[in-house]
């Protein structure tokens, strides 16, 4: 029925089967969407966000939704400035994930704020001295570069192609991507920063401040790094998920094992500086405000060391062992162990950077504060999710995302 | 406008004799009218629940009967942030300046028309002290009569939170001015709703910057920074009195005053054996 739009030669499932799909995540959705609008309506009462969890399960999913969506901003890094050319395979997919990411954390941010009307004040009163200022800015201006890495994959749609004036737009506009892949690169390293420098500046909290180089503390630069060293765990997790629903390879193997390797090295590098900061601040940053390590992980029943050795050595070393290692990263069940790892680990690092810095009495004589999401904040969580699901299965049914599709799955002649 | 320290412009500060406090509420109360701070008929959820004024119960943790409580009214601390130049912990990370520092006066803002609700500023506050309006204020019937017309109420969505009440130094401001001496507030002129309604007279509020004010006269704030920390400034010379987390480099302008030494500890956080030695520095002026 929709065969005139699905890429020539590609083969994809009937369209009931896909709509059938397709209505049961857009019920998800709904939900999502029927709870934004509460919170839209009624306010952030609808949350279980108090006085002392300002910010919670929205801001983990912002902060978390952007690190995994690194993979775009690197990967594109990678394909059009250090001209590695295999990466033209993943180029694709990688920014529809970070499209489908960074749109999801302009959303729940929407949501977020008590005032949602009042958002553009952010921009039209920026204080300079904010982390959360240059957030918005470098977000914004690298989701307006994300839609631009987007379109000429739209355009190449098999009817938007017959438009001579697509056709052309999207040659040309393939041909220019190296500035706008740059432009991306330059503003994730200042939003994926600030986005660390926002946790790593509030000095009246022991457990996230960091000391650092000028006005950046030491998070501005290691989010900015797990970012890039995390990002294309998610890219091709996302990649694997997607080849497993579909049931075909989309991508080549020595694509997924470059990516892999970059990815691997990235994690070394990233989490034996991860060490070195969190052993700084242990031994020297919070002993010289009053504070032992142990303050940070015991008396409550959430948060304890656990988190930490999961987080860095579970979740960071052993991905980054596994994917250093030829023979392991080749390994397609070792290699998908470690790309879920390092997605869950990079989600950790954030979850902690946000949740756990709330928890932690500051003052001597308060408590761990806990908290669990209510169901509002849960759906509009997974709203972003149920979007990047349908976007993808649109993208995946319509474009042509995966330039080595065809070659990989060749129907073969039957010889006698 | 004087940014450094701002020592020839009024610094605005309380000192809370804990010693004197007996946990009345009072002050709570009297905060609430002045401010028209919004309540909910259920009060019980202390982490959503609106206190400028917020009274903590502190023990020694000892058995009876050497069991002692003490009562602490925390107000916003009007932070003097790092080296006391005015980048408070809320002011520094506020994205839309709807909450400012006052070099003038010392006293940090809120700007609720400006506020969209972002809450990092709570985030940054290791007291507490800022809270948002998860609901619309809502007044028993008749009651919105007697609300007090100088401060406005607050919407849904945005922060709040003390502002020594603002108004009344406006209005000091503004009788000085009429009397052609604006650049001279009385200390009676311009007092705070709780330090006026404290039956025990244990909040003294005024000008640190001025000598001839009680509130100076009590706390003697060191004009140095303290050579142990270079983040902290006026720090107070009377050795009965702290600041809460003086350690981290806030410089609140809310002091605290105890004869008792296990009151003093809890002020802020130390390693084991480190209050020990640090006591001994507390009050010490710096220079001389």
């Amino acid at each position: 029925m929709d065969s005139a739009l699905i890429p020539e030669g590609a083969k994809r499932c009937p369209l009931p089967k896909f709509s059938i799909g397709i209505a049961i995540v857009s019920a998800v959705l709904l939900w999502g969407v029927y709870a934004m609008f509460l919170c839209w309506f009624k306010g952030l009462n609808q949350t279980n966000m108090n006085d002392y969890y300002g910010f919670a399960l929205w801001i983990w999913a912002d902060l978390a939704v952007i690190a995994v969506g690194g993979g775009a901003f690197f990967t594109g890094l990678l394909k059009y400035i250090f001209k590695i050319d295999e990466l033209k395979n993943i180029i694709n997919f990688a920014v529809i994930i970070g499209f489908i990411c960074y749109s999801s954390a302009l959303l729940i941010l929407a949501i977020d704020i008590g005032q949602p009307l009042r958002g553009w004040f952010i921009f039209w009163h920026a204080n300079v001295h904010s982390m959360l200022t240059e957030v918005a800015f470098c977000l914004s201006a690298y989701f307006a570069v994300l839609t631009i890495e987007f379109i000429p994959n739209i355009l190449e749609n098999r009817q938007a192609n017959k438009v001579p004036f697509f056709h052309h737009l999207a040659h040309n506009m393939h041909g220019v991507m190296a500035i706008f892949a740059a432009t991306g690169a330059f503003l994730s390293f200042f939003h994926q920063g600030s986005l660390g420098g926002v946790a790593g500046v509030m000095y009246g909290r022991p457990f996230a401040v960091r000391e650092g180089l000028l006005v950046w503390p030491w998070t501005f630069f290691l989010f900015t790094w797990s970012a890039a060293a995390y990002g294309p765990c998610f890219t091709l997790l996302v990649t694997k998920t997607t080849e497993a629903i579909t049931g075909k390879k989309l991508v080549k193997d020595n694509v997924i094992h470059l990516l892999a390797k970059i990815s691997g090295w990235m994690i070394v590098t990233y989490i034996i500086a991860k060490i070195i900061d969190t052993a700084y601040w242990a031994m020297v940053t919070a002993p010289s405000l009053g504070f032992n390590l142990s303050h940070f992980y015991t008396d409550n029943s959430f948060y304890g060391y656990w988190m930490l050795i999961t987080e860095i050595v579970i979740c960071g070393v052993v991905p980054g062992a596994i994917l250093i290692t030829k023979s392991t990263r080749e390994n397609p069940k070792l290699r998908l162990v470690a790309i879920i790892l390092g997605t869950i680990g990079v989600c950790l690092n954030r979850w902690v950077m946000v949740l756990q810095i709330m928890a932690v009495p500051v003052m001597s004589f308060d408590t761990w504060a806990l908290y669990i999401p209510s169901w509002q904040e849960i759906a509009t969580t997974v709203l972003p999710v149920a979007y990047g699901v349908i976007l993808i299965a649109f993208a995946y049914r319509y474009l042509p995302v995966f330039p080595q599709e065809q070659e990989l799955n060749q129907v073969k002649p039957v010889t006698e | 406008m004087v940014q450094e320290n701002h020592n020839s412009a009024y610094k605005f500060g309380m000192v809370i004799d804990l010693d004197k406090c007996t946990g009345c509420g009072s002050c709570m109360v009297s905060c609430m009218a002045e401010n028209n701070v919004p309540f909910k008929e259920d009060e019980t959820n202390k982490k959503d629940s609106i206190t400028w004024m917020r009274v903590y119960k502190l023990t020694n943790d000892k058995p009876f009967p050497d069991t002692e409580v003490v009562y602490m009214p925390r107000p916003c601390q009007q932070c003097g942030g790092k080296g006391d130049h005015g980048h408070s912990p809320c002011v520094s990370v506020c994205p839309a300046v709807a909450t400012d520092y006052g070099y003038d006066t010392g006293i940090v803002s809120q700007i609720y028309t400006r506020c969209f609700g972002c809450r990092y500023c709570m985030g940054a506050c290791p007291y507490h002290a800022r809270y948002f309006n998860w609901w619309d204020p809502k007044w028993p019937e008749g009651m919105e009569k007697y609300l007090s017309p100088n401060v406005s109420p607050r919407m849904r969505g945005v922060v709040e939170k003390c502002s020594f009440c603002y108004h009344r130094y406006q209005a000091a401001r503004d009788k000085a001015y009429a009397h052609g001496n604006k650049d001279h507030i009385k200390e009676e002129d311009y007092q705070t709703a709780c330090t006026t309604a404290c039956p025990a007279g244990a909040i003294v509020f005024g000008d640190l910057n001025n000598p001839a004010h009680e509130v100076h006269q009590i706390v003697k704030p060191d004009p140095h920074p303290d050579p142990r920390n270079k983040h902290v400034a006026g720090k107070s010379r009377n050795p009965k009195i702290f600041r809460l987390l003086e350690r981290l480099g806030t410089n609140p302008k809310v002091y605290y005053l105890s004869e008792r030494e296990w009151v003093r500890k809890q002020g802020d956080n130390y390693l084991e054996g480190e209050w020990e030695k640090i006591k001994n520095h507390h009050g010490k002026a710096s220079h001389g």
